[in-house]
């Protein structure tokens, strides 16, 4: 076993070594312009672009035809936003959302807000961090033009029951927008059971390379039109201008072909580890919590508080294991995770919080280590904690008047 | 975000952590911070003589918040009550190299100090320094 171990797959995946062979003929033999229609380096290009958006649309029962390639889920997201609000503006300007979606949705959603281009509706979530399509229903007005929700959740990996909220937008004639960036490649997607008219993914999240993502947008049932954000040359339909990264698409295609052969072993694999992970980790210490769905979760997700310590110092104790935390300290903004908060976890709790998240190239012992070292870490640091010390006293914390700073 | 080595090294190998009784008549207690803020410093001095002979904390916090508190213990051996209410935070912003995300774990440090030396003070207020 190698240290450090990397268990925050949620931020980024490891390329798949079989991804980056397929890409290796596309930078300096087939380097041509896939736009390029005249000669045959741009049919070559072309050729491997076709076949990528082949596989990606194959893995979200999509057509080819329906994908449109940006840099990342943060410009899909963007764009199927933006797009969409200038397309139909004249049919409407309301934006229906949660409050535990990805940056990527709300600062679009906020930035619109502040142009004064559009109004938005934050649903809030209930204790697992689940949206109620009854709460959709209720939000929809007639000036609803789109609604946007997550598949899963980046920090607590709570699945959304996206068809159910897509039979509903399908039923109002709202647009459905989707945020699959953590949910693609894990969990089984069809975007046509599911009723999504537009959605987000990307390459990095299912170990295909940085810097390419896409947006699905319908083309039948309905035809959804949106307005391009990049002009110049008119590429992807219109929708999204610029020379298409060749060798990044073609490995996105092979990450999207082998999540799409390999889910169902690797979904059995992976969670096996995570229920592992979780039971002896929550067996061996007391107070510790379950943030999320305990089981409508992605395979890969785990998210623990662990009352009494505090995250970073945890992250800091374990640095040979790469986590992620929901503490403030941790947070560019020193405030702690929004999501935990919208699930109603206490900050106290938020500040503790652990993410593990679990990928493709972790193994058995990788997880026996972090067992170990994630007990060892809590303990040594409950013991160094003043609130645990009083917490066994018999202190209820909650009475107490803490002089804030 | 990279730790300086002095904060590593408190963090791994924290000096003087642990508590002593918070109603001996010869130790100040000082209790800042607060659980919703992501850190809570308890720093406590045993004081003869008007000298600090020996000093302990426990934190919930980050790694530099625990440092802080494990530095000021340090500190704070040794020291008479006068020099110890001379302890700044800038004096721990410097030793321990922090970033400026981490000086309210400085603050916190001399907050907790001057809790302490008001608690022991306020113990032993009406009797003569150095009896007890």
């Amino acid at each position: 076993m190698k240290l450090p171990i990397f268990l925050d797959n949620h931020s980024t995946s490891p390329m798949d070594p079989r991804v980056l062979e397929s890409m290796l003929p596309y930078f300096v033999e087939k380097f041509g312009n896939a736009a390029s229609r005249n000669h045959a380096f741009g049919w070559a290009a072309e050729e491997g672009v076709e076949q990528a958006r082949k596989q990606i649309a194959k893995l979200i029962k999509a057509d080819a035809k329906e994908i449109v390639f940006t840099s990342g889920a943060t410009e899909s997201d963007n764009l199927a936003l933006k797009g969409v609000l200038e397309m139909y503006k004249e049919k409407g300007t309301h934006i229906i959302t949660s409050s535990t979606e990805h940056r990527a949705v709300l600062d679009t959603a906020k930035s619109l807000e502040a142009k004064g281009l559009a109004t938005v509706t934050y649903l809030p979530v209930d204790k697992y961090g689940m949206v109620n399509p009854q709460d959709v229903q209720n939000a929809i007005t007639d000036k609803t033009i789109l609604i946007s929700i997550m598949l899963a959740n980046n920090e607590i990996g709570t699945i959304n029951p996206i068809q159910e909220i897509g039979k509903i937008a399908k039923a109002k004639g709202v647009l459905f927008h989707c945020d699959a960036t953590q949910g693609v490649g894990k969990i089984p997607v069809d975007v046509q059971a599911m009723g999504i008219d537009l959605m987000s993914f990307t390459s990095h999240k299912i170990y295909g390379p940085k810097g390419v993502g896409a947006l699905y947008v319908r083309k039948r049932n309905p035809r959804v039109r949106i307005a391009a954000q990049i002009d110049g040359g008119g590429h992807e339909r219109g929708m999204r201008s610029g020379t298409l990264p060749v060798p990044l698409i073609v490995g996105f295609g092979k990450a999207c072909e082998l999540c799409e052969q390999e889910m169902v072993t690797e979904t059995a694999r992976l969670i096996k580890m995570r229920d592992r992970l979780q039971t002896d980790i929550m067996a061996a210490l007391e107070e510790s919590y379950l943030n999320g769905h305990p089981t409508n979760r992605l395979p890969g997700n785990l998210n623990i508080s662990f009352a009494y310590v505090e995250g970073e110092s945890l992250l800091m104790g374990m640095k040979d294991i790469a986590l992620s935390s929901g503490s403030a300290c941790t947070s560019a903004t020193l405030e702690p995770s929004y999501v935990l908060r919208a699930l109603g976890v206490g900050t106290e709790l938020a500040h503790s919080s652990i993410r593990f998240g679990l990928g493709r190239f972790n193994t058995d012992d990788e997880i026996d280590y972090t067992i170990k070292k994630v007990i060892e870490v809590v303990t040594k640091l409950r013991e160094m904690s003043p609130l645990y010390e009083m917490a066994k006293e018999g202190v209820d914390l909650k009475s107490v008047q803490w002089a804030a700073h | 975000m990279a730790y300086s080595d002095k904060v590593v090294d408190h963090f791994n190998n924290p000096r003087n952590m642990g508590s002593f009784k918070k109603d001996d008549a010869d130790v100040g207690t000082g209790m800042v911070g607060a659980p919703e803020c992501g850190d809570v410093m308890k720093l406590q001095i045993k004081v003869q003589n008007d000298t600090i002979v020996d000093a302990k904390f426990k934190t919930f916090g980050c790694g530099s918040a625990i440092a802080s508190s494990s530095l000021a213990t340090e500190w704070l051996k040794g020291k008479t009550i006068e020099e110890a209410q001379k302890i700044k935070n800038t004096d721990i912003v410097q030793e321990l190299n922090l970033p400026p995300v981490k000086i309210h774990c400085s603050v916190l440090a001399e907050d907790a100090i001057k809790a302490a030396l008001a608690d022991y003070q306020k113990k032993t207020d009406g009797q003569p320094t150095g009896t007890k």
